[in-house]
């Protein structure tokens, strides 16, 4: 470990080692290790209660692992937490701004507290916020406060900044002018974690994706990586749901599985002919075909694959080998339980 | 230094646009003064003839309860649920500043309820008598006792409980709190009662520092010193920051 007071902090700016965080009996967080570049966006990834937030806070030092080391910068968040803050940006899920305060005087407010502030004035029009200078906190919307909040956490100048569910609610215009600042800080060197359950969202933004649930990693790995996985050796398509998988199976000589209500794939290479059979099996029986995707997938297909049950799991680490074998941790015994994931969207 | 001074300007820019703190800290208490000085309807202690002489004590002892408990306790409660604390926790500002930022508004606050609330006396005739110089002493033990008192609620309860309880309080113990009403003509156990609260305790220092005539405050003194110590303490004990 580089000493702490080197004068420019080690890369990478955030190392989660083996990290576990417990509610009492609860295990939010289960041996949990990844890594945050700067100048890199890092998505945490992940179903609501997958202890993204768990993680975040401990690294922004509101609590201590139960178990397992973070650092930031090369310093731990709460012992170090005064040393770390003016280093680093925070943008909490919801609120943390005074409900009668007006945009410009929060952000005057936060930069009084750090030696080389952001010009509010400048941060409130880049946030496109300069035409709601007389609104209070309650009176913007939900996606003007996520801005704000987002303004909030870069006007101390960050080396690092952690961003939960930065465009959740958003509209999308919205959810744009974030993506494009997020980037530019990027750009501007600095290390981005952020959280997101949506992964359109990752896929978009993220140099790298983590995707954890149940508090253990998934996977690791950059978008164009997740997506290359199993590529072209299956077919997606959607249709009613509950129609019969063993038949069409049987007409179209390959394993068909239902992996959510109306979302179905064949595990074969997309083949004209096979395309041919499928469509001509759905319109003897009337049935309509809602999308057809063969070759390259969405993140959201991985993500559905590596959260779903203990045995399709095991079947689909059969066709997709583990993203990351070093992080991937031991065997099935870790895999998911059965009967999760499928309803989870 | 920069960041304690925004800190405290805008907490108490925030405070005087909030309409009911302003109401509970500045308007009850002068509408109290005015209209029962104007207005002889209550009670008054033995040798007390001009009833403003008695009053004018009282509401400063209720100005103290009215800023030191009510407004810091419903802002700080509100700050909490909204997780304000929470995210000024990662920010360089840090518990000291923050905890000095608010000292220093109730004392601002304090002030000019002072200022306000004196001014009103005077007009109406009071003649101040006792021993004045303790005022200051007298009132910021008020404060330390009543902040208290407010933060523990603020840092324990939920912002809406909070905001219910202060308020609730604050009219219980301007009743029993001989604040405007004097313990002379409560039941004896009432009275007892009410001088071991923080306000009877305050309201019982600051009539004997500033009228002539009224009775010896040495156990209050003892009184409003515990508070004064306890209550902070209880507050730095439990307050939980979300």
């Amino acid at each position: 470990m580089p000493s702490a007071d080197a004068s420019r902090p080690p890369d990478p700016a955030v190392e989660v080692d083996d990290l576990t965080i417990r509610y009492g009996d609860h295990v939010a967080v289960d041996g949990l290790s990844f890594r945050a570049e700067r100048g890199r966006i890092t998505a945490l990834l992940g179903p609501n209660g997958a202890g993204k937030t768990s993680t975040v806070e401990t690294l922004e030092g509101y609590r201590r692992p139960s178990s397992g080391t973070v650092r930031v910068l090369g310093l731990d968040p709460a012992a170090d937490h005064g040393r770390l803050v003016p280093q680093m940006g925070v943008m909490l899920q919801a609120g943390g701004v005074y409900t009668g305060i007006r945009p410009l005087e929060v952000l005057r407010l936060f930069a009084s507290y750090y030696d080389d502030p952001a010009d509010p004035e400048a941060l409130l029009e880049r946030v496109g916020l300069a035409d709601r200078r007389g609104a209070t906190w309650r009176s913007l919307s939900g996606g003007e406060q996520q801005r704000l909040s987002l303004a909030l956490a870069l006007v101390g100048r960050p080396q690092v900044a952690f961003l939960d569910e930065p465009t959740a609610g958003i509209d999308p215009a919205g959810r744009q002018l974030i993506r494009r600042i997020v980037a530019d800080l990027r750009d501007d060197g600095v290390a981005v974690l952020l959280t997101t359950h949506d992964l359109d969202e990752a896929e978009k933004l993220a140099d790298r994706v983590v995707i954890i649930d149940h508090g253990q990693l998934l996977a690791d790995a950059t978008p164009a990586e997740l997506m290359a996985t199993g590529q072209g050796e299956e077919l997606h398509f959607g249709a009613p749901g509950g129609i019969d998988v063993a038949a069409l199976a049987e007409h179209l000589g390959a394993g068909v599985t239902e992996e959510s209500p109306g979302e179905y794939r064949v595990a074969t290479a997309a083949a004209p002919a096979t395309v041919a059979a499928l469509t001509a099996w759905l319109a003897e029986r009337d049935l309509p075909l809602a999308d057809l995707r063969a070759g390259r997938q969405r993140l959201e297909d991985v993500f559905l694959r590596l959260t779903r049950s203990a045995a399709d799991a095991d079947a689909a680490a059969g066709a997709a080998p583990p993203l990351d074998g070093a992080d991937r941790r031991g065997g099935g015994s870790r895999r998911r339980r059965p009967g999760r994931g499928a309803a989870r969207r | 230094m920069r960041a304690l001074l925004t800190q405290t300007r805008t907490e108490l820019t925030l405070s005087l646009r909030n309409g009911e703190q302003l109401l509970v800290s500045i308007v009850i208490p002068l509408l109290l003064l005015v209209f029962f000085s104007l207005v002889d309807v209550l009670p008054m202690p033995e040798g007390v003839t001009d009833a403003v002489d008695f009053l004018a004590p009282g509401v400063l002892a209720l100005a103290v309860m009215s800023s030191a408990m009510v407004s810091l306790s419903i802002a700080t409660g509100f700050e909490r649920q909204y997780k304000v604390l929470k995210r000024l926790g990662t920010t360089p500002l840090g518990r000291t500043r923050l905890v000095a930022a608010k000292i220093a508004m109730v004392l601002v606050l304090l002030t000019i309820q002072v200022v306000v609330l004196v001014g009103a006396a005077l007009a109406l005739g009071w003649g101040p008598g006792g021993t004045p110089a303790l005022t200051p002493l007298a009132l910021l033990l008020g404060t330390a006792a009543f902040a208290g008192v407010g933060l523990l609620m603020a840092g324990t309860l939920r912002g809406t409980l909070t905001l219910a309880l202060a308020n609730g309080l604050y009219l219980v113990l301007l009743l029993l709190g001989g604040m405007i009403i004097p313990f002379s003509e409560m039941p004896a156990w009432l009275a007892t009662l009410g001088k071991a609260t923080p306000a009877g305790a305050l309201s019982t220092v600051v009539q004997s520092c500033l009228r002539d005539g009224a009775p010896a405050a040495g156990r209050a003194w003892m009184v409003l010193a515990v508070w004064a110590v306890a209550a902070p303490l209880a507050a730095a004990r439990w307050f939980r920051w979300e």
